[in-house]
């Protein structure tokens, strides 16, 4: 035919052509939700200025033997301990086998810095600040749901699954150390 | 019922003006003035009406105590407490929600009860259960972020556990947890994205309130019977029978919330959430509200912390499948002599995994009497008293359901409700 043929019966059995159309509208319409979608749900990750939170020092010398201070970073507690020569032998001598979450007690320490105890303070099960010096080992005790940590911040019994995390740090000087 | 025809009649000018417009008087008659309800409704029925009046009392005081509310880390606690103190009114505005949110759930929880018990999750209304366990979801998520508001000691450590629970789940956990956060730890971000949720889901808990009354008025009302309505002996009309009843209940109602704000506003909260929130310090003994002590029971109930999880979402999951857990043709517990007595037993607990909630785990249960570890801890603690309450609360669903439905021989069921009405009436007459 010399003629396009126009008429609606000649479009619609033109399958090829209408199945493009929807095909190409239907994937740009999944394509829009998905571009609407990334900003709509990324707006509710940290934003920069929390990303970008400081890392902090401190001064060690405030922290007397067989006592712990608290300070906060990135919007968590963390423990600084100045640990007992007691303390330390306890969780040097406690066997892996006796532990849920197994981990020596050096590779919770720096070396040759084994009287301080550097961790977040945030028990591993719901996130709760479990107190100085409870429990049935001498560390810490959450009194959310009776988790109990040894002198090295180690699960010992208890719903928490995870040892108390030794957060990221440097010894800058003998008495000062960075955090993050 | 959907077959019910209209029997509207525009008297006024106007009124025939608009019904050929939008005939949404014609749609307030037909649902609130002539509908047929059937005539044997008893007082359990009343929570429908009471729920649509704490969900209005909770809107407009939460509207007025956003006026006045600071949704920040270093304001917030303080806006409260300026609100309780300077402004005018504001005391009786805040204790209006704050017991308000008691009193909603100590309906709901008598109104889910009530479907339990007579059977009203079953064919042809299982649709309208489920809207109905939606808005109960719905209900805790705004009750938790509303107790966060306040920024006390319970608000941000209690917001601390419960958003923790998400970061349990195996891999992708952590980064929801980060994501729920808005940071590393709950923190300003955390209490700004609550409060503008805690706004928001009262109004898609009226969306789904409107889609349940919708499905309601579908299948038409279940009763104490548990028989549809044949005929129309077997109905009375909503106006005035179930509205005046509706009314009388409400006062009632009222009664009882006005006791609780005026003589014993902080009854039900903890005294610990009127400690500035610190984060350094996590209180002794965290609880939450009373209404959601079971759930928390259940959480505890497990000893691994994923599982704990999985558990108290389960628990209210659950409730979700009901319609096709009960295998039993007749509805009402009325007439189902072995099933009613689960049923209390159900009830009790209930009540008493909100009790174990309340209490610390390794606590003695009998105070002196001489125990034994089994496995994780004391058989005398509630822990394991809670684990027992934990096991009979799901085999009740998931397997006394289907089970008693099969082999439980029911009592003779009445032909219709009018019957039923005359057999008690005879019955009371002697």
């Amino acid at each position: 035919m010399s003629e396009p043929d126009n008429t609606a019966a000649a479009v619609n059995d033109d399958p090829s052509r209408r199945d493009f159309i929807y095909i190409a509208a239907g994937a740009t319409a999944v394509g829009a939700v998905g571009a609407i979608a990334v900003p709509l749900v990324a707006q509710m990750n940290p934003a920069a200025d929390t990303l970008a939170m400081a890392s902090t020092e401190f001064d060690l010398t405030k922290v007397q033997e067989g006592q712990q201070i608290v300070i906060k970073w990135r919007g968590k507690p963390v423990f600084i301990r100045s640990r007992t020569g007691a303390e330390i032998k306890a969780a040097q001598d406690t066997p892996l086998a006796d532990l849920k979450d197994p981990q020596t007690d050096a590779d919770r320490v720096k070396a040759g810095k084994e009287q301080w105890l550097i961790l977040v303070g945030s028990c591993t099960h719901l996130g709760c600040v479990p107190t100085f010096g409870a429990g049935d080992y001498g560390g810490w005790f959450c009194p959310c749901h009776g988790s109990h940590y040894d002198t090295s911040g180690r699960i010992r019994k208890g719903p928490a699954p995870l040892n108390l995390v030794v957060p990221e740090y440097d010894f800058l000087t003998d008495t000062r150390v960075k955090i993050g | 019922m959907s077959d019910h025809p209209s029997t509207y009649v525009p008297k006024t000018g106007f009124e025939k003006w608009l019904d050929s417009r939008l005939p949404i008087v014609r749609l307030a008659y037909d649902s609130f003035v002539d509908y047929p309800t059937p005539k044997n409704l008893n007082y359990w029925w009343t929570f429908g009406g009471i729920l649509s009046v704490c969900l209005a009392i909770q809107i407009i005081t939460g509207i007025i105590l956003a006026m006045h509310y600071t949704p920040h880390v270093d304001y917030a606690f303080n806006s409260v407490e300026r609100i309780m103190r300077d402004v005018n009114y504001g005391w009786l505005i805040r204790y209006v929600h704050a017991n308000g949110a008691s009193m909603f759930f100590f309906a709901v929880y008598i109104h889910m009860l009530r479907g339990l018990y007579y059977g009203s999750y079953k064919a042809p209304r299982e649709v309208l259960w489920i809207l109905g366990c939606i808005i109960f979801f719905l209900m805790i998520a705004t009750a938790f972020m509303g107790y966060v508001l306040p920024w006390g000691q319970m608000s941000f450590h209690g917001a601390v556990v419960i958003t923790n629970l998400i970061g349990s789940i195996p891999l992708i956990g952590g980064p929801i947890l980060t994501w729920l956060q808005g940071g590393f730890a709950v923190d300003q971000a955390t209490l700004n994205r609550f409060f503008s949720l805690h706004y928001l889901l009262p109004f898609v808990i009226a969306g789904v309130v409107i889609l349940h009354i919708w499905a309601l008025h579908v299948a038409g009302q279940n009763n104490p019977a548990g028989v549809e309505i044949k005929s129309k002996e077997d109905t009375v009309a909503f106006t005035p029978y179930a509205t005046v009843k509706d009314g009388v209940a409400i006062i009632v109602f009222l009664f009882l919330f006005s006791v609780f704000v005026f003589f014993m506003p902080n009854a039900l909260g903890h005294a610990d959430n009127y400690i500035p929130a610190n984060p350094l310090v996590t209180p002794a003994h965290i609880v939450p509200e009373w209404y959601l002590l079971p759930f928390y029971a259940i959480l505890r109930a497990i000893p691994d912390k994923f599982g704990g999880v999985i558990a108290m979402f389960g628990s209210i999951a659950v409730i979700f499948a009901l319609p096709w857990l009960d295998t039993s043709k007749v509805k009402s517990m009325r007439y189902r002599p072995v099933m009613r007595w689960f049923f209390v037993i159900f009830v009790i607990v209930c009540l008493g995994l909100g009790w174990c909630g309340a209490q610390l785990p390794d606590a003695q249960v009998i105070p002196g009497l001489p125990s034994f570890t089994l496995f994780d801890g004391q058989l005398n603690s509630y822990l394991w008293l809670t684990r027992l309450f934990t096991i009979y609360y799901f085999v009740f669903f998931l397997l006394i359901m289907p089970w008693i439905g099969l082999k439980e021989e029911p009592l003779p069921v009445p032909a219709s409700i009018s019957e039923a009405v005359l057999a008690e009436h005879n019955k009371k007459k002697g």
